[in-house]
């Protein structure tokens, strides 16, 4: 309840605070539309984030891994990189739908791929599969070091513009169909809730219970691949923010069946991002360290919960 | 009935099972026993469709374990294993809770489903405990609990690998006897592995040893309880006494 009260409360804010029109005359709304675009945004990245997170740690039974552990914002990194590479400076000035598409279906056709490689036959252990994501995110990320070496600075300067998660950068074309595809999900994970509690016990348990084990874990490794793919093509890689959320969820519901953590993630996420936003631009003028500060905050928690389990 | 056909399974260069013919009875307690790395656990999780056998058929009533609908399995065949550690936090009543799972499907559970969990909790006597976090019981409180899980899901097949681990005296006693019930009253039929051969022979119906992955022998508590039998499957003397009529194994000393 909280958790939605900031974030419609957040959202309001971010629309109308500091609108140099008075309430009520026409562009005032004109403005408030223009902004509804960011805002959108930043809602459904948090939702992508926030479902993804979730379901990850459902499928892989470990609440500290997130999902840019199986090396997306790596392959992310790469695709921009490669795009500069290859064609230069004219990379960066295509936009649009297309782009959108083509780099959300490759990060999905990779992330099907790996899994259904990793799954097939024998080979169905979800450590090797993690660190199979570990290796080939450093791949990734050595091979788009290598080539950034060789760009130009202007052509670097522009890339490193990109590499970094901006929520400024929201496209009014894609955010509806995004916005679809997310809905789509958000609403069949909601109805298999008790499915994914039943998951969440463990291979040996949900096969007792009658569910076809391996086949659920892959179908949700690629639920969670298309959420982490459409977030990250829309605003850039994010590696803390899904962890930060999920572990805040964790503590404010007591009792874990997805019933609960699933709204709960989505309405903390929501509001943790559009707070963050809202905190930054209008109150310390400083927009483009949203990310920055988020995943800086994040990477803390992450380093916290690390040291107490370890403690422990 | 369970039927195993030449099931077989290997496992590194040493450890194999089979390849093992067996017949378990309906109805009643079925004991497996046998010395550490016989098989046991092998052999009951093959035939609770956890592990694919390398050959070999293992049938439950008229499914066969791997081309059958899991769905179905599921609610002929419960399988409970010795280690069970669950990343979320969940109440006694939700565990058992998901013991109707194969019955609801992901739907709400019915006012039926309620009344079963209800059943359990109070077969195992759970009921001051419904609401407390399985963290927070004691390690046999948490076996009680997980058994009440396999109970509810009201399969005629209840396999258990090590249900007296970690349970003391008293406790094991309990439980043994509220499996005995389960059997009687409700008609299931019970598959467990045992260490204590005591136990087996004061509460199950038929014991089958094995030994080196293969069934040695395989009868009635009273077939099996004798000195030259026993003393073959677990390679160490053992004497048999009688005690109130029941044969008793004494293995302590040779």
């Amino acid at each position: 309840m909280v958790a939605g009260g900031l974030a419609v409360t957040f959202a309001v804010l971010l629309l109308t605070w500091a609108n140099p029109l008075p309430v009520g005359e026409p562009g005032f709304w004109i403005i408030v539309r223009s902004r509804a675009t960011a805002v959108g945004t930043i809602a459904l990245v948090a939702t992508c984030q926030a479902l993804a997170t979730v379901l990850f740690h459902t499928a892989t039974r470990n609440r500290i891994l997130t999902p840019s552990i199986l090396g997306f914002d790596a392959l992310y990194t790469l695709m921009q990189t490669a795009l500069v590479f290859v064609f230069g400076m004219a990379a960066t000035q295509v936009e649009g739908v297309g782009k959108i598409i083509v780099q959300s279906l490759a990060m999905i056709a990779f992330a099907s791929v790996l899994y259904g490689w990793l799954f097939s036959g024998t080979r169905q252990n979800l450590h090797v599969l993690l660190l199979v994501g570990v290796v080939l995110g450093v791949g990734f990320g050595s091979v788009s070091t290598f080539l950034q070496r060789m760009l130009t600075p202007s052509e670097f300067d522009l890339l490193s513009a990109r590499l970094f998660g901006s929520i400024g950068r929201g496209n009014p074309d894609v955010l509806p169909w995004a916005g679809l595809i997310v809905a789509v999900i958000g609403v069949l994970a909601w109805r298999q809730r008790r499915t994914l509690d039943v998951l969440a016990l463990g291979r040996d348990t949900a096969t007792n219970l009658g569910l076809r084990y391996r086949r659920q874990v892959v179908v949700l490794l690629v639920v969670v691949a298309t959420l982490v793919s459409i977030s990250t093509t829309m605003v850039g890689p994010m590696t803390f923010f899904g962890f930060l959320v999920a572990t805040m969820t964790y503590q404010f519901v007591h009792v874990d069946d997805h019933g609960r953590t699933l709204p709960m993630a989505v309405l903390v996420a929501v509001a943790t991002l559009l707070g963050a936003s809202f905190v930054l631009q209008h109150i310390f003028y400083a927009a483009g360290l949203v990310m920055i500060i988020i995943e800086f905050v994040g990477g803390l928690a992450f380093l916290i919960v690390i040291l107490k389990k370890g403690l422990r | 009935m369970i039927t195993l056909e030449q099931v077989a399974k290997q496992y590194g260069a040493t450890h194999a099972l089979g390849p093992i013919d067996l017949e378990i009875a309906r109805g009643g307690i079925t004991a497996l026993v046998g010395p550490n790395g016989a098989g046991k656990s092998t052999m009951l999780t093959i035939i609770g469709r956890l592990l694919d056998a390398d050959s070999g058929t293992v049938r439950i009533g008229d499914f066969d374990v791997v081309t059958s609908r899991p769905r179905e399995l599921a609610k002929v065949v419960s399988i409970l294993k010795q280690e069970n550690h669950f990343v979320a936090r969940l109440t006694v009543r939700q565990l058992v809770g998901f013991g109707r799972f194969p019955h609801s499907r992901g739907r709400l559970m019915t006012w039926d489903d309620h009344e079963a969990v209800d059943r359990a909790i109070a077969f195992f006597d759970l009921a001051e405990l419904e609401d407390r976090f399985l963290d927070e019981l004691s390690g046999g409180q948490r076996q009680r609990a997980f058994v009440a899980m396999v109970l509810a899901q009201d399969t005629d097949y209840v396999l258990l690998d090590e249900p007296l681990a970690s349970l003391d005296m008293r406790h094991a006693a309990a439980m043994m006897q509220r499996l005995r019930d389960a059997a009687d009253a409700l008609g299931r039929t019970i598959v467990l592995v045992v260490h204590d051969l005591n136990f087996a022979a004061a509460y199950a119906d038929r014991i089958v040893a094995l030994s080196a992955g293969r069934i040695v022998a395989a009868g009635t508590p009273d077939e099996i309880m004798r000195p030259d039998v026993l003393t073959e499957v677990f390679d160490t003397p053992v004497e048999v006494l009688e005690h109130r009529g029941r044969p008793l194994a004494v293995y302590y000393r040779p």
